[in-house]
């Protein structure tokens, strides 16, 4: 709360992206129409009873970028989930272990750190087939690296802490000191990376829907933009069937890294830099200490 | 002290060493790789009851010991026993039961406690770690009699602080209830009280003194200070350079030192009649490099009392004659001893 309060950007970015959620959320009662049903004329242009317009199909937009913002955060979610699984399971293990382990998981992140994401997950889910949960796990599994680098730098310092070898001196097992030690230390920076992952997610998922990738018969943002383009509505000067998916995408994503840049600002303190700025030398009054737990 | 009482903790030879990083050009010419001596063949036995103080400066390998006998740091070679049970080399898992009956208190109790576990959370943790206390209730109620017991008194105004809404003594009380928890045999403090205010110091070493002689516990107290070993331990090992170079019942030591290394640290001991005062004799010269150690006695190149033969005989540890379990490693220890230098002199 403390972050909120520190950086507006931050504030916009939550009430943003808390918008969005809601949105998707109450789906069902916010949309105007059924996003599946013809409703007017092709290109219909927007007015009162269609703010956003009509698609090639005929079916509302207003509708659609609802129904469509669902999936793709769903999406989104979702595969951001599978990245901090596996970016701070990798993480945590190989700057917890060091030695062997933390240099063969660490080739792996390079690995995986120098393939170019777009092509791979172009390849990827060709060849498994256009699914939603295909491209979850693809863009999962590509995204998870970032996090893995952050998380294990942060817990080499951490195991050095007296506490945790406390801890091992008490006999403590591996899992006991890594679920209690050390995980709630570096839970602030997985929370940062989880929102600034959900933004990178949103835009592989359009950019794949895009590319004729995801699943045809799923509405997302990425999927409407992919129908507009393919199905003259440029051509045809229908700039609302573009237009508002687009919006919608850059938003999100906008929220995101708002929030998420916030958190790590907060977070990290390698990346705070009010000591070095003239405005941290301000003699500033005195605030009540806050208990930093 | 009873010597034919079986010991809680028998050490013999305890050597740790730590890997030296060698050049890149050094690999290349085939150097050996080199490694620095903390812990050079250390011996010593503590039983049930006992406070063994060991003393010396900084670097000379007290905190390596204490690290390398809870197997916190791999000894290189030497035997660790521990209720007689050989653990120099046993497995972390085979060890971590085993652990209950040793416990080890940090010199920094700002930094060994965690940040985000209440007090009460910090005590029962070992007792989660070990199963002890299946029920809620009954670890409670232990929590209560251990913060009591270290003198977090009363228990309910402390149980549920962070480490940052408490002082350092109390910290450091708190730091000890969590190892008193599982009743360990032995407790190793590393420089407990050497981050406290000096005016806590006292009470957090008669908190420890009083519950080695209640519970029969074998406690080993690493510090740099002379004095307050003097004043708890039963008995006193100085350490130079990764050996024990003088050791012997507390009282004896320190009024009969023949070691010049134990005669300079006691020398500079302010004393309590400031006209009674010894002339410090502060040491020349510097310490050897850990990594390269001289032939010869390694204190040699700051001792004020060095003859040639002390560059090439490395003196053992042997017993001072008339003097029932005080032992040195000085060859001129019995020309010194008739000596005037290093005796308290009175000006």
């Amino acid at each position: 709360m403390r972050i909120v309060r520190e950086r507006p950007a931050a504030t916009v970015g939550a009430v943003l992206l808390a918008l969005f959620v809601l949105m998707a959320v109450f789906a069902q009662w916010l949309m105007p129409y059924d996003p599946h049903q013809q409703v007017g004329p092709v290109f219909g242009t927007p007015s009162t009873a269609h703010p956003l317009g009509l698609d090639d199909g005929g079916y509302d937009v207003l509708s659609l970028i609802i129904q469509g913002g669902r999936i793709s955060m769903e999406v989104g979610f979702a595969a951001t989930v599978v990245a901090i699984v596996l970016g701070g399971g990798v993480g945590i293990l190989s700057g917890y272990f060091g030695g062997a382990t933390d240099t063969v998981l660490m080739r792996i992140t390079d690995y995986f750190l120098v393939i170019p994401d777009i092509p791979l997950m172009i390849i990827i889910a060709a060849v498994w087939g256009p699914s939603l949960g295909h491209i979850v796990l693809v863009i999962g599994m590509l995204l998870w690296t970032g996090t893995a680098r952050v998380i294990r730098s942060q817990v080499k310092s951490v195991r050095e802490r007296v506490y945790v070898q406390r801890a091992r001196s008490l006999g403590a097992s591996h899992t006991r000191i890594i679920l209690r030690h050390v995980l709630p230390q570096v839970a602030p920076l997985l929370v940062a990376n989880t929102v600034l992952t959900i933004a990178v997610a949103i835009f592989d998922e359009t950019a794949l829907a895009f590319l004729g990738l995801s699943d045809p018969t799923a509405i997302t943002w990425g999927t409407m933009i992919e129908h507009a383009f393919d199905r003259t509505a440029v051509s045809a000067g229908a700039w609302w069937a573009v237009v508002p998916p687009g919006v919608a995408v850059s938003l999100v994503i906008m929220a995101c890294s708002l929030l998420g840049q916030a958190i790590e600002d907060a977070t990290n303190p390698r990346l705070r830099v009010a000591h070095l700025s003239i405005r941290g030398f301000r003699i500033r009054p005195v605030r009540p200490a806050r208990a930093e737990a | 002290m009873n010597s034919t009482e079986p010991a809680i903790l028998e050490v013999r030879d305890l050597v740790t060493h730590y890997p030296v990083r060698r050049s890149l050009a050094d690999a290349v010419r085939g150097r050996p790789r080199r490694s620095a001596h903390a812990v050079d063949g250390i011996s010593f036995d503590l039983r049930a009851g006992e406070l063994l103080a060991l003393v010396g400066e900084s670097g000379c390998g007290k905190t390596t010991t204490a690290q390398s006998l809870l197997r916190m740091v791999e000894p290189t070679s030497g035997t660790i026993r521990l209720d007689g049970r050989d653990i120099t080399h046993l497995s972390q898992r085979r060890l971590r039961p085993l652990r209950r009956t040793m416990q080890l208190v940090y010199q920094d109790p700002y930094e060994s406690l965690d940040p985000r576990f209440r007090a009460r959370q910090t005590v029962a943790e070992p007792m989660l770690v070990h199963g002890i206390g299946s029920r809620r209730a009954d670890r409670r109620g232990l929590v209560d009699e251990l913060l009591e017991r270290v003198g977090l008194t009363p228990p309910e105004l402390y149980a549920d602080r962070y480490p940052h809404e408490m002082s350092g003594g109390q910290r450091q009380r708190l730091a000890i209830a969590a190892s008193l928890v599982l009743s360990p045999r032995l407790l190793v403090t590393d420089e407990p009280v050497s981050m406290l205010d000096v005016s806590v110091r006292a009470g957090v070493l008669e908190l420890l003194d009083g519950l080695r002689r209640e519970s029969a516990m074998a406690v080993l107290m690493i510090t740099h200070d002379l004095s307050t070993a003097a004043h708890f331990a039963d008995e006193i090992a100085v350490m130079y350079f990764g050996r024990i170079v003088e050791r012997g019942p507390a009282r004896e030591l320190v009024r009969n030192p023949r070691h010049p290394y134990t005669k300079a640290l006691l020398s500079v001991v302010p004393a309590r009649d400031p006209r009674r005062r010894a002339v410090p004799r502060i040491l020349q010269g510097e310490a050897p490099d850990p990594a390269n150690v001289p032939t010869g006695c390694r204190f040699a190149s700051r001792c004020p009392s060095v003859t040639d033969a002390c560059r090439l005989v490395d003196p053992a540890l042997d017993d001072v004659s008339g003097s029932p379990g005080h032992e040195v490693a000085c060859i001129r220890s019995e020309e010194l001893a008739s000596d005037s230098a290093g005796k308290v002199v009175t000006t």
